[in-house]
């Protein structure tokens, strides 16, 4: 018999911040259709006013723990922070898209309404406590960013003589094929779930450790096979790897990142790695950290995690060493950090490290949204209309010209590689010491290691910028009031997380709702 | 002052000053410099506070100030000097307030501009390095540690000579390199400890020490052994001890005379202060173990960088290297593991940085004058200047080790140390000694070249119609004092270290040390103490 769930059941209180994100995206397609096309900043500040409320709600139910959704839905101190990194982001991509779109000329209502649509997907994300969930949530942050990276199709009217035709060819391009290989990962996510459902009777977190619990105690009732979950957890890894572009499964990364427009490129490249990282980690720390087999002392993904985030730094770093194109040098420098985050999930497979976990992967990603969106901002401000102007020569001489936007620059640079003062520094120093705590030395050291190579690529930046003077420097035509904007806010969390790291800590009232369930 | 200790006023006086100069105008060219000169003078005068107020008697840390900074992580703001460390900073304060007004008129400023960012980078930096010294917190001594690349960085790199990008860049990649592995030994202490204050982390020596702390492999790859290879690399590195050392010719050579006077002054001594605060007081059994080897790398840098330097043909490179053999000594008096030795490594550090401070000025004001650095451009430069040669004279003197100048004092009590030492021994010393001689002779050959000889290049003898200037005589004088001063009354500065010195080596590493080997030794430092006294 269908029963409908009443109102306190589902304790709709608890999901608030991500349903105003939801419905107020719902509200701005109608919005959109009376705003005339000359005035289309009004759909951008409509945006901000969402994000805006959804910011206080968010603080609002910030210490109020609990479940909604019958279990699927869970808000602990983790989700109300990475809410709030998810919401900077996309109020941070508003501020960046106002005058670029316009100068690319592809201004649209519809996309402040695919910003405030993936940030849903991702805020969904970062608090599924349900395989479903995860799945569906990863769907809604996933497809808006397909069509956001082709934004800049060729309309019918682009000659193909025109100059802006190629930059056109290649957005559409980087769409697709972002499209086609998500698709792709989606499908092993899905796979993936289903071998757990299969290994463990419950889409559920929650109810997935207490049987992994069970079959680890020695006392399943039921049939229930280890190797079952460790390739639920293999596939899961794959799938939600593609999304957050670690190695092997980060070959799409550098040609999306290069031929999306690049205030997408600077949106994607954060929205879409808070929301995977947050399900694997939840995935990993919550449901899985004690599927041993055999007797081991650590989880039986640990290894293969490890060896992932381990190349994943490798490659990401050492191949940013030789770009020459600032957005394919962001885009490896976001695997290499994506390598960095994912070090810390394999330190949830040493049980002790949950918590360490979930809070070194928040941390992490909120240093990292502020330092990334910062430097993406500086390279929009040099960018043309074109597309061109990307290269980084493009940077020689820029202290010359545009002293604060090189200073500023410096620093997120600075943060990049992971320099004291900066949030860059306390990201690194919670995901070090979350693999130390997990006694996986060789990672740690591994990280630091690939951190010093990446001071190469990064001080580069720096050296354009500051230390040579062979060419006149760049106008930096737009820095707009709006770009600057989000410079600054950018400039503030990156000082601000290095200066005050206990401001974003004490944020985290440390225990996440679920782990203590099982006295864990 | 407004429950601020001295020590906390000293460390953010720079960084004070950095931010008034921030909100002034490039335009404002003379008030930019004064300010910053001002403000590393009222630094240095708040360090001589310090000292005054510095207990001889007392070991331990003193004017001590805690703040908790990332209470969860046990990590504070945890700022005071005792005896290893006090001198250091008065040296800090002491060389920028000469390294700012040497910089007044060089013409690599007035010729790529930005003054304002440079004086900026200065006062940061002088921030940084007080704040290497006086924290004893290992979170945030990292902190200030890695802050320093960055001003030097920009220092070199902008403001430096041809090579200056490959050489800044370099700089930056080796010492990063070095220090990144020390934060791997800094976050498993402070996480196993759960605190981060050096008093934690020897909590988890304990540890080590009953057993209940182990790494599978035993031997060399002890856990001891390991953390303190993690320190001892980045030191090492920094000071640079042979076989590291080949980021400080470049460096040297390309960055302006200020940054040369600062990374030989001030910035190498963080090396050397670090083993000491660090490796030995952390880590005292693997010191003893690791002291053999660690002196053949010093001797080898003593005698290699004197080689070296005889070779150069550079005067700033023959400078650079000369400090490679000097802090040779310095790094064999701290393994040494004895009061003489340790002691006389701390002063070494002062005298070094005071004489090849000196020295690297002198190059500079002769480098604007005649835009080379070849030895073979110079000759008879003492009957053109007459002022200039004696004040080389004394500092190349010092820099020798004659007697009745600073680094006699500082070498001889090495040397003393590490003939006694129970670790060490005659054969060490003997090659050391081999060192000093070494530096009579590329010392004198480079005083010749330069300012001995004919006056018969043009260039020199248009020197006649250029004399040193108020300013460039003004940087010198308080060098000449210094150098006096240390050198027939050095008994102030080895009172200051004593205690600390003292308390270091009877309660950590004669504890470490095999016992039949300790008697020896106790009758040599007697009769250092006598000799002191």
């Amino acid at each position: 018999m269908f029963v409908l769930p009443t109102l306190a059941e589902l304790n709709l209180v608890a999901v608030l911040p991500a349903t105003i994100v939801a419905v107020g995206m719902c509200l701005l397609l109608l919005l959109d259709l009376w705003v005339p096309a000359e005035r289309k900043v009004v759909t951008a500040w409509y945006a901000i006013g969402i994000l805006a409320l959804a910011f206080i709600a968010n603080v609002l139910v910030y210490n109020r723990p609990g479940e909604a959704m019958f279990g699927m839905f869970v808000a602990d101190s983790t989700t109300a922070f990475l809410n709030m990194v998810v919401l900077l982001t996309a109020l941070i991509a508003v501020l960046l898209s106002v005058d670029y779109l316009k100068r690319a000329q592809m201004e649209k209502g519809e996309f402040y309404s695919l910003v405030l649509f993936s940030a849903s997907g991702a805020m969904f994300m970062v608090s599924a406590n349900d395989l479903v969930l995860i799945f569906i949530a990863l769907e809604l942050l996933s497809i808006p960013l397909y069509i956001m990276a082709a934004f800049r199709y060729p309309t019918r009217d682009l000659q193909p003589s025109s100059p802006l035709y190629n930059v056109a060819v290649k957005s559409e391009e980087s769409g697709m094929k972002y499209f086609i290989l998500g698709a792709f990962a989606s499908a092993f996510l899905v796979y993936g779930s289903a071998l757990i459902y299969g290994g463990a009777g419950s889409t559920n977190l929650n109810r997935i450790f207490e049987v992994v619990s069970i079959l680890l105690q020695g006392e399943a009732t039921q049939a229930v096979s280890p190797l079952l979950l460790l390739m639920g957890a293999s596939l899961l890894l794959v799938g939600l790897g593609f999304k957050v572009a670690v190695f092997p499964f980060h070959m799409w990364t550098p040609d999306v990142y290069e031929g999306a427009p690049t205030n997408v490129t600077a949106y994607m490249s954060v929205v879409a790695k808070v929301g995977g990282f947050a399900a694997l980690a939840r995935v990993m720390a919550s449901a899985l950290p004690v599927l041993v087999i055999g007797g081991a002392e650590t989880a039986a993904w640990q290894f293969g995690v490890s060896l992932v985030a381990g190349l994943t730094m490798v490659l990401g770093n050492f191949v940013a060493l030789s770009q020459t194109n600032i957005k394919r040098m962001l885009a490896y420098s976001s695997i290499a950090h994506a390598g960095y985050i994912m070090m810390a999930i394999a330190a949830a497979g040493s049980s002790v490290n949950a918590e360490s976990t979930l809070n070194a992967v928040s941390v992490y990603l909120m240093s990292y949204m502020f330092t990334n969106l910062g430097a993406f901002a500086v390279a929009m401000a040099l960018e043309k209309a074109d597309g061109t102007g990307t290269s980084l020569d493009d940077f020689v001489g820029l202290y010359r010209t545009q002293p604060q936007l090189a200073l500023l620059m410096a620093l997120f640079m600075l943060s990049l590689t992971g320099i004291p003062l900066t949030g860059g520094f306390i990201g690194k120093y919670f995901v070090f010491g979350a693999a130390v705590q997990a006694e996986l030395y060789w990672l740690a050291i591994v990280g630091v290691l690939t951190s010093v190579a990446s001071a190469f690529y990064y001080m580069r930046v720096v050296i354009n910028m500051f230390l040579r003077d062979d060419q006149p420097g760049d106008p930096a035509e737009g820095a707009t009031p709006y770009l600057m904007s989000a410079v600054y806010i950018s400039a503030v969390g990156v000082l601000v997380m290095g200066i005050f790291p206990t401001l974003a800590t004490n944020l985290f009232p440390m225990i996440p709702a679920l782990i203590p369930l099982f006295g864990f | 002052m407004f429950g601020l200790s001295i020590v906390t006023l000293t460390l953010f006086l720079p960084l004070v000053g950095m931010t008034v100069l921030l909100f002034m105008k490039e335009e404002q060219q003379n008030e930019i410099k004064w300010t910053a000169f001002g403000v590393s003078v009222a630094t240095f005068f708040a360090s001589l506070l310090m000292w005054i107020g510095f207990d001889n008697t007392n070991p331990d840390l003193q004017m001590v100030q805690q703040w908790a900074w990332i209470p969860q992580f046990g990590i504070n703001y945890y700022a005071g000097v005792d005896g290893l460390s006090l001198l250091l900073v008065i040296l800090t304060t002491f060389i920028m307030p000469i390294a700012i007004m040497s910089s007044f008129h060089a013409h690599v400023i007035e010729e790529r501009g930005r003054a304002k960012l440079y004086y900026i980078f200065m006062l940061l930096l002088e921030w940084a390095m007080i704040g290497v010294f006086v924290v004893h917190d290992l979170f945030v001594f990292y902190v200030f540690w890695e802050i320093t690349l960055v001003p030097m960085y920009f220092l070199i790199g902008i403001w430096g000579g041809e090579e200056r990008r490959y050489a800044s860049i370099k700089f930056f990649l080796y010492t990063m390199a070095g220090s990144i592995l020390m934060l791997i030994a800094i976050l498993y202490l402070g996480t196993n400890a759960g605190t981060f204050t050096l008093e934690g982390a020897g909590g988890i020596l304990e540890q080590l020490a009953n057993g209940s702390l182990t790494l599978p492999m035993g031997g060399f790859f002890s856990l001891q052994n390991l953390l303190f290879l993690g320190f001892f690399i980045a030191f090492a590195i920094k000071v640079p001890v042979w076989p590291f050392h080949s980021w400080l010719p470049d460096a040297h050579v390309q960055a302006p005379t200020a940054g040369s006077v600062i990374l030989a002054g001030v910035l190498l001594k963080m090396g050397t202060y670090g083993m000491v605060r660090f490796n030995l007081q952390l880590f005292p059994e693997a010191s003893v173990f690791m002291a053999p080897v660690v002196a053949v790398l010093a001797v080898i840098g003593i005698i290699y960088g004197a080689w070296v330097s005889y070779a150069q043909t550079d005067v700033k490179k023959l400078v650079a290297y000369s400090s490679i053999s000097h802090l040779g000594f310095v790094v064999l008096g701290i393994f040494a593991l004895n009061q003489a030795g340790i002691s006389g490594g701390t002063l070494q550090m002062i005298n070094h940085g005071i004489s090849t401070g000196g020295l690297f000025l002198l190059v500079g004001m002769l480098y604007e004058r005649r835009h080379t650095k070849a030895l073979d451009a110079f000759g008879g430069i003492w009957k053109a200047m007459p002022v200039y040669g004696g004040i080389s004279l004394v500092v190349t003197l010092s820099s020798m080790g004659l007697p009745g100048l600073n680094g006699f004092v500082g070498e001889f009590t090495i040397l003393l140390g590490a003939f006694g030492s129970s670790v060490l021994g005659l054969t060490y010393t003997l090659f050391a000694t081999l060192g000093v001689i070494l530096a009579a002779i590329y010392m004198l050959h480079m005083f010749q070249k330069v300012y001995l000889g004919e006056l018969d290049k043009p260039e020199n003898i248009a020197l006649k119609d250029q004399p040193l200037t108020w300013q460039e005589i003004a940087v010198m004088i308080p060098i000449l004092v210094a150098i006096f001063l240390i050198g027939l009354r050095p008994a102030p500065f080895f009172a200051t270290m004593d205690a600390s010195v003292n308390q270091l080596v009877e309660e950590k590493l004669e504890l470490a040390i095999p016992q039949e080997a300790t008697e020896s030794t106790a009758a040599i430092d007697q009769t250092v103490v006598d000799s002191e006294g």
